[in-house]
C-alpha cells in the first residue's frame, strides 16, 4: 500500500459521496431541457438532503430496529461501494478485498436490507415495493455479473481497477462482446436505479412506482440518507460503466500526481456526456408496465450472455 | 495478439449482426422489423467493404453496392410502402414469451458456433471466426420466422436468412462469384415481388395478414 | 450391535488416536441414546442431561476432525460383523472434513434440542433421544466405513433412524405417508449404492474399499459404477428428479430433525459421491462432471424457483435445500471436470467451494430450520400467510435467523458468499478447457448460478419478511413467546458459525487443504499473501478479504451514525403508518406468502404445475387459492408408480393359493436349475 493509492482512495470515496447528489441534479437539469420544461437548480439535490436532515424523524409506532438501522446500513454500503470502483485512478488499496462480485455481492447486500425495511412497517405499499425490487433484482444482478464476467474473461482478472487498467492501457481494440455487454449493462443501470423504463424517479403515482414505494414510512435524516445513498448508487454505476467501456483517463497505478489531477476533469466530462445520455434515454422511452419489465431485463441478461458467448467465440484478447 | 483493425472492424459489424437478429427476434411491431432489417443490410454492407478492402479482392466492392442499393434501400422501401398500403403499420406480432424464444436463440447461437468450429479452422481466411455467427443469424431468422404469424414478418425473416447467408459467404470465402450473386439477388427481389402479390391475395381472402388463416385451408 | 465387549483401554493402545476417538464418540452416542430408555418419559432428564451430553460429544467430535484432517490417514479393523466379514473403518482427510462438519453442526443442534423436545408430542422423548442418537451415531460411521459392508449397515441405520424421526407425530397421516416416500427412495437409492458397489469390486469379489481402489474397471464399467452412485447418492441428497421426498420428509419431521437432515445427513451423500468418483473410481472421465455440473445447475435453479412459490416455511427451506445440493453438485462436477483436464489447481479450486458450500449449508440451513421450530412452538402455525411480525415478540429467534437468511441469500460479507465467490472464480476459468464444446457451454453455468443466487436472495428476503417482519396477521401472534435459554445458545452456536466462516475464509480453507490433496493429488496451494486475504489462483486475477470489508462496511456506517447524529440531531417521532394516507389498513393489506411469490410464478410459468381459483369481482365473499404443483410428480413417479403397481399385479396373478401350483413352480425352477448348472 502506497501513500498514492491512500491519498487516490479516500479521493475517490470522498468525490463520489460529495458530487454524487450533483449527477442527480445535472441529469434532472437534462431531463427538464428535453422535457422543454424550466429546470430545477443544480443544485437542489443538496438543499433537498439539507432540509431533510434537520426535520425530525417520524417513524411509524410498530417499527423495529431494523427498519431504523438499514438507511445508515445503505449509505455505509454505497460508501463501501465507492471505495471498490475506480473512479480517478486504479491505484486502489481497497479494491484487493474486494472484487467486481463482491461488489454486486453488497449491491445486493443493499437491495436486500432495503427490501426487508421496506416489509418491517407491514403496509400494502411496502411489501408491494419490496416484492417488484426483489423481482427487479434477481434478473438484473445476474446480468450485471455476465457483463463483469465478460470483461473479466478478456482481461483474465474480476477485479474493477485491474480490468479498468488493462482495457485502457492495451492497445486499441474493439471488442465486440463489450458493446453486447455494454448495451446489457445500460439496461442494468437503468433497471436498477429506478429509473425509466422500469421505474419513474419522479413519480409518486402509487400503483406504478418501486423505489418510491419501499421508502414511503421514512422521513427526515433516514430520508435524506436513503437519497443520498440512491444518488450514491447511480454514481458508482457510472463509474463501474467508465471503468468497463471507456477506460480512458484513469489515473494509472504508480503514475505520480499528474494523471491523477488529470482524471478528475475527465471523470467530470464524462459525467455530464453519461447524464446527458441518461436523460436522453429516459426521455425518449416510456415507462413499461410493471409486467414488461421481467422481459426488459431477461432480454438484459441474454444480451449480457451473448456478449459471453461472443467473447467466447471470437476469442480475442487472450 | 492483437488482430489487425480490417479484422477487428469485421467482428465488430459480425457481432451486430448478431446482436440485431436478436433484436427481430424480440421485435414485436412488423414496422420496427422492417428498420431493423435495413439496419442489418447496412452492417452487412460495411463488412463486406471492410473485407474488400483487407483482402484486395475488387468484386466485393460491388456486392457491397449491390447489397446497398436492394436490401438497404430497394427491399425496404418496397416493404414500408406495401406496409401502408396494406395499411398494417400498426400491426403487432402477439409473441407469447419472449424471454424463451431468446433463450432458444441462445441455444442456437451455441450450437452454430460449435458447428463452426471445426470448420473454421480449415478455413484460411483472416475473418474465419465470424462463420459461426453467419451460421447463427440464418438459424436465428429461421427462428424468427417459425414464430411469427404475420405474413410481413415471415417475409422480413425470410431475407434476413439471405443475409446470413451471404454474410458466411463473405467471411468465409470472400464472396461468391459474381454471376451466383447476382442471380441470387435477382431471385429475392423476384420473390419479394411475388409475396407482395401473394399479400393482397391473401388480405383480399381473408382480410387479415394473419398466416393461422391459411391453416384452414388444409383438407379436413 | 457395535458391541461393547471390545476392551476399551487395549481398543486405544491398538490404534491410531484420532480414529479411536471418533468412534468411540459415536459409541458414546448409542450409550447416550439408551441412557434415554431409562427415564422414557422424563422430559427433565432427556432434555437437560442426555442432549446437552450429545452436544459436548459433538464438539469433541468436530475437535477430532479438525486433528484429523492434516494428520495421516488412518486404518483399523473392527472385530464384528459377519464371520470373515469384519468392519474396515479408515479415516482419512476427507471423512475428517465430514467429521468436522458433522461435530460442529450437530453441537448447536444438539443444544437446541435439548430445549426444544417436550412430552406429548407423538414419540415419546426417551425413544427420541434414542433415534436421534443412533442417526448421529450411524452418520459417524457412513463417514468412517471403509468396505461396502459396513457403509451399508450403516447406511441404512442411517436411513432407518431418521425414518422414525421424520415419523415422530406418528398419528397424522400426511406424515405417515412423508415418512413412507422418504423411506422408499432412502431404499431405491440404497439399491443404487450397493449395485454401485458391487460394480466397483471389479471381480475380485473383495469388498474392502482398498480392494476397489485396486480393482481395474473398463471405461464402461467406471461409468456405469458412477451413474448408480450418481443415483443412489443423488436419491440421498435431493437432486432433482430424485428430490421428491425432500419437501414432504423436511416439514413433517420435528424442526431438529430437519435440520439435522437438511444440514448434515444430505451431506453425507456427498460425501459417498466424492469418495466414490475421486477415490474409489480412481480416474474419472469427463462426461460426468458435464452431467453432475448439468444436474447440479438445474436443481438448483429448480429448488429455488419452488422455494420462492412455497406458502410453509418448512417446505420453502426443504426446496431451499435442494438448490444449496444442486450448488455444491456443480462445483462437484467442475472439480471433475477440471480434474480430467489436468487443471489440477483448478479443480482444487472447485473441490474447495464445494467443501466450502457444504459446510455453510450445514450452518445456515440448520439455524433456519431451528428458527422456523421455535415459531412452530411459539405460534403453532407454520403456513406464512398467518405469521408476521414476530421481531418484536421474538427478538432473538428473528435476529439470529437474520444473520442466517443474510448468509443464504449469498450476502457478503457472511459464509454463503464465499462459497459462491470461489465457485464463479472457478467457473471463470472454464472457457480454458481443451475441448470445444464443453469450453462454451459450461461457461454459461457461471450467470446460471448468478440467477440462482439471486434468486435465493428473493427466497429469503421472504421468508424472513413475511414470518418475521410487518404486522402480526393473526391476533394470537401477539402472544407468542421467544425461545428458551438453550435454544438460544444453539442458534446463537450457527449464527457464529456461519459469521466466522464468512469472516475467516482464507484460513478455512487452508484446513481444507488436505482433502483436495488427498482428492486430487494437489491442494490449492498455500498463498503467500497471508491469512486475511483470500487469494485463490493468483493477486492480480481476484482477491476477496471479508474482514476488510466488513470493516469498510462497519466503519463507514458508523461514521455516518456518528455524523448524522453529531451534526444534526436524533429526534423521532412516532406515529401510525403512513402509507399514502391510505385510512384503512389492516394486516391482511400485506403481501401473503403467494403475493410474494406472484413475480416467480409469472416469469417460470413452465416450471410449475398450477391450479387456481380466481374469485369473480361480483363475488361478495372472495376467495383466491393456488396450488403449485412438481411436474416432475405426474411426469415421472406417478407413471413409475402406475408401472409398479401394474407389475405387482401381474405377480399377483401368480399366486392361485393351490398347493400343486406352488409345487410346480418349484418343480420348474428345479428343473430350470439343474439345466443350467449340469
Amino acid at each position: 500500500m502506497t501513500i498514492a493509492g491512500l491519498i487516490t482512495q479516500l479521493l475517490d470515496v470522498a468525490l463520489g459521496v460529495l458530487i454524487a447528489p450533483l449527477f442527480i441534479g445535472w441529469i434532472n437539469q437534462c431531463r427538464a431541457w428535453l422535457a422543454n420544461r424550466s429546470a430545477p437548480p443544480l443544485l437542489q439535490p443538496y438543499r433537498m438532503i439539507r432540509k431533510l436532515l434537520h426535520k425530525d424523524a417520524v417513524i411509524a409506532e410498530n417499527a423495529s430496529p431494523l427498519f431504523r438501522m438499514v438507511p445508515y446500513v445503505l449509505f455505509g454500503t454505497m460508501v463501501t461501494a465507492a471505495a471498490i470502483v475506480p473512479a480517478l485512478g486504479t491505484d486502489m488499496p481497497f479494491a484487493g478485498a474486494a472484487d467486481a462480485i463482491a461488489l454486486v455481492g453488497l449491491f445486493a447486500t443493499a437491495r436486500v436490507f432495503v427490501s426487508l425495511a421496506a416489509m418491517d412497517i407491514g403496509t400494502a405499499f411496502g411489501t408491494l415495493g419490496a416484492r417488484r425490487e426483489m423481482m427487479v433484482g434477481f434478473l438484473a444482478e445476474p446480468a450485471l455479473l455476465t457483463v463483469v464476467f465478460t470483461a473479466s474473461l478478456i482481461c483474465g482478472s474480476t477485479a474493477l481497477p485491474s480490468i479498468a487498467g488493462t482495457l485502457a492501457g492495451r492497445e486499441l481494440q474493439i471488442y465486440p462482446s463489450l458493446a453486447f455487454a455494454a448495451v446489457a449493462f445500460v439496461m442494468v443501470l437503468l433497471a436498477e436505479n429506478a429509473r425509466i423504463p422500469i421505474d419513474n424517479p419522479a413519480t409518486h403515482l402509487e400503483l406504478t412506482m418501486i423505489h418510491e414505494a419501499m421508502v414511503l414510512e421514512y422521513s427526515a435524516r433516514h430520508l435524506a440518507l436513503i437519497e443520498w445513498a440512491s444518488a450514491l448508487k447511480l454514481f458508482n454505476y457510472a463509474c463501474i460503466g467508465f471503468a468497463l467501456f471507456l477506460p480512458w483517463g484513469l489515473a494509472p497505478t504508480g503514475g505520480g500526481w499528474l494523471p491523477l489531477l488529470f482524471a478528475l476533469p475527465v471523470l467530470v466530462v464524462k459525467l455530464l456526456l453519461a447524464g446527458a445520455g441518461l436523460a436522453l434515454l429516459e426521455t425518449i422511452s416510456a415507462k413499461l408496465r410493471i409486467f414488461r419489465a421481467p422481459e426488459f431485463l431477461a432480454m438484459a441478461f441474454l444480451l449480457a450472455m451473448l456478449g459471453l458467448l461472443v467473447s467466447l467465440l471470437l476469442g480475442n484478447g487472450r | 495478439m492483437t488482430l489487425p483493425l480490417s479484422a477487428q472492424l469485421i467482428h465488430l459489424f459480425a457481432a451486430a449482426l448478431l446482436l440485431l437478429s436478436f433484436a427481430m427476434l424480440a421485435q414485436r411491431r412488423v414496422l420496427s422489423l422492417v428498420n431493423l432489417f435495413a439496419l442489418q443490410g447496412a452492417m452487412l454492407v460495411a463488412s463486406t467493404a471492410v473485407v474488400a478492402y483487407s483482402s484486395g479482392q475488387h468484386h466485393l466492392y460491388w456486392s457491397a453496392g449491390l447489397t446497398l442499393i436492394l436490401k438497404v434501400l430497394l427491399l425496404p422501401y418496397i416493404l414500408h410502402r406495401l406496409i401502408r398500403r396494406l395499411q398494417v403499420q400498426w400491426d403487432t406480432e402477439t409473441l407469447v414469451n419472449i424471454p424463451t424464444t431468446l433463450l432458444l436463440g441462445l441455444l442456437v447461437v451455441i450450437f452454430s458456433f460449435g458447428l463452426a468450429q471445426p470448420i473454421s479452422q480449415l478455413a484460411s481466411t483472416l475473418t474465419r471466426s465470424t462463420l459461426g455467427i453467419a451460421i447463427a443469424v440464418v438459424l436465428l431468422a429461421f427462428l424468427m420466422m417459425i414464430t411469427r404469424r404475420k405474413a410481413v414478418s415471415q417475409v422480413i425473416g425470410f431475407l434476413a436468412m439471405e443475409n446470413g447467408l451471404f454474410f458466411a459467404a463473405t467471411s468465409a470465402t470472400y464472396g461468391m462469384p459474381m454471376v451466383v450473386e447476382l442471380g441470387i439477388a435477382l431471385d429475392v427481389l423476384v420473390g419479394v415481388f411475388i409475396l407482395g402479390i401473394f399479400f393482397f391475395q391473401i388480405r383480399e381472402q381473408f382480410d387479415s395478414l394473419d398466416l393461422h388463416h391459411l391453416e384452414s385451408l388444409k383438407e379436413e | 450391535m457395535w458391541s461393547q465387549r471390545v476392551d476399551v483401554a487395549e481398543f486405544w493402545a491398538n490404534s491410531e488416536p484420532a480414529l479411536a476417538a471418533a468412534a468411540l464418540l459415536a459409541l458414546g452416542w448409542l450409550i447416550l441414546g439408551l441412557a434415554g430408555l431409562l427415564r422414557l418419559h422424563s422430559v427433565e432428564f432427556v432434555g437437560r442431561v442426555l442432549f446437552p451430553f450429545g452436544a459436548a460429544l459433538s464438539l469433541l467430535l468436530a475437535l477430532t476432525g479438525l486433528a484429523a484432517l492434516s494428520a495421516p490417514p488412518a486404518s483399523m479393523t473392527l472385530a464384528i460383523g459377519l464371520p470373515d466379514l469384519p468392519f474396515h473403518l479408515h479415516l482419512d482427510a476427507l471423512s475428517a472434513f465430514f467429521l468436522l462438519l458433522l461435530g460442529a453442526a450437530s453441537a448447536g443442534i444438539s443444544v437446541f434440542a435439548a430445549g426444544y423436545f417436550r412430552s406429548g408430542e407423538g414419540t415419546a422423548p426417551g425413544l427420541l433421544c434414542l433415534q436421534y442418537h443412533v442417526f448421529l451415531a450411524s452418520m459417524v460411521f457412513v463417514l468412517l466405513a471403509a468396505d461396502a459392508y459396513a457403509f451399508m449397515v450403516a447406511w441404512e441405520t442411517m436411513a432407518l433412524s431418521s425414518y422414525f424421526l421424520v415419523t415422530t407425530q406418528h398419528r397424522i397421516p400426511e406424515i405417515r405417508r412423508a415418512g413412507f416416500l422418504y423411506l422408499l427412495i432412502a431404499h431405491v437409492g440404497a439399491i443404487g449404492i450397493l449395485l454401485a458397489f458391487g460394480v466397483l469390486q471389479g471381480g475380485s469379489w473383495q469388498f474392502t474399499f482398498d480392494a476397489m481402489r485396486a480393482a481395474e474397471l473398463s471405461p464402461l464399467w467406471s461409468s456405469i459404477a458412477f451413474g448408480l452412485a450418481l443415483f443412489g447418492f443423488g436419491a440421498k441428497a435431493g437432486l432433482v428428479p430424485l428430490h421428491v421426498w425432500l419437501p414432504e420428509a423436511h416439514p413433517a419431521a420435528p424442526s431438529p430433525v430437519s435440520a439435522l437432515m437438511s444440514g448434515v445427513m444430505l451431506k453425507t451423500a456427498l460425501y459417498g459421491i466424492l469418495r466414490v468418483s475421486f477415490d474409489l473410481l480412481g480416474a474419472p472421465l469427463w462426461w460426468w462432471g458435464a452431467l453432475a455440473l448439468a444436474l447440479g445447475l438445474f436443481s438448483a435453479l429448480f429448488g429455488v424457483v419452488f422455494a420462492a412459490v412455497q406458502t410453509d416455511m418448512k417446505r420453502l427451506l426443504a426446496y431451499s435445500s435442494i438448490e444449496n445440493i444442486g450448488i455444491a453438485f456443480a462445483a462437484f462436477g467442475l472439480s471433475i471436470l477440471f480434474h480430467c483436464f489436468a487443471m489440477p489447481q483448478l479443480a482444487a479450486l472447485a473441490l474447495a467451494a464445494m467443501l466450502y458450500h457444504c459446510l455453510n449449508h450445514a450452518f445456515f440451513k440448520s439455524l433456519l430450520f431451528l428458527a422456523t421450530g421455535s415459531v412452530l412452538h411459539a405460534t403453532r402455525e407454520r403456513r406464512l400467510g398467518k405469521l408476521g411480525g414476530l421481531i418484536r415478540t421474538m427478538p432473538w429467534v428473528a435476529w439470529l435467523a437474520l444473520v442466517g437468511t443474510l448468509a443464504i441469500a449469498g450476502l457478503p460479507p457472511l459464509n454463503g458468499f464465499v462459497s459462491e465467490w470461489l465457485l464463479l472464480q472457478a467457473f471463470l476459468f472454464t472457457p480454458e478447457i481443451p475441448q470445444p464444446f464443453a469450453n462454451m457451454l459450461i461457461p454459461l453455468g457461471a450467470p446460471a448460478l448468478a440467477l440462482t443466487a439471486a434468486l435465493a436472495g428473493y427466497v429469503m428476503v421472504k421468508f424472513y419478511g413475511v414470518i418475521f417482519l410487518g404486522r402480526m396477521r393473526e391476533p394470537q401472534l401477539a402472544q407468542a413467546h421467544d425461545c428458551g435459554i438453550l435454544e438460544r445458545i444453539g442458534l446463537a452456536w450457527l449464527a457464529a458459525a456461519c459469521v466466522a466462516l464468512g469472516l475467516t475464509p482464507a484460513l478455512m480453507l487452508q484446513a481444507l487443504d488436505p482433502v483436495g490433496t488427498l482428492l486430487l493429488g494437489s491442494g490449492l496451494g498455500t498463498q503467500s499473501t497471508g491469512s486475511w486475504l483470500l487469494v485463490p489462483v493468483s493477486a492480480e486475477r481476484a482477491s476477496y478479504s471479508p474482514l476488510l470489508f466488513l470493516v469498510g462496511i462497519g466503519g463507514s456506517v458508523l461514521l455516518t451514525v456518528w455524523a448524522v447524529r453529531r451534526l444534526y440531531h436524533g429526534r423521532i417521532r412516532r406515529a401510525a403508518p403512513w402509507d399514502c394516507g391510505f385510512p384503512l389498513q389492516t394486516a391482511r393489506m400485506q403481501d401473503s406468502a403467494e403475493g410474494f411469490g406472484q413475480p416467480i410464478r409469472h416469469i417460470f410459468d413452465p416450471f410449475f404445475r398450477m391450479r387456481r381459483e380466481l374469485p369473480s369481482p361480483l363475488d361478495s365473499a372472495p376467495r383466491y387459492r393456488v396450488e403449485v404443483e412438481d411436474r416432475f410428480w405426474h411426469a415421472l413417479y406417478l407413471p413409475v408408480a402406475g408401472g409398479v403397481k401394474a407389475l405387482a399385479g401381474f405377480v399377483g396373478r401368480l399366486q392361485r393359493g393351490r398347493i400343486s401350483v406352488y409345487l410346480l413352480y418349484s418343480f420348474l425352477t428345479l428343473v430350470a436349475l439343474l439345466v443350467i448348472v449340469l
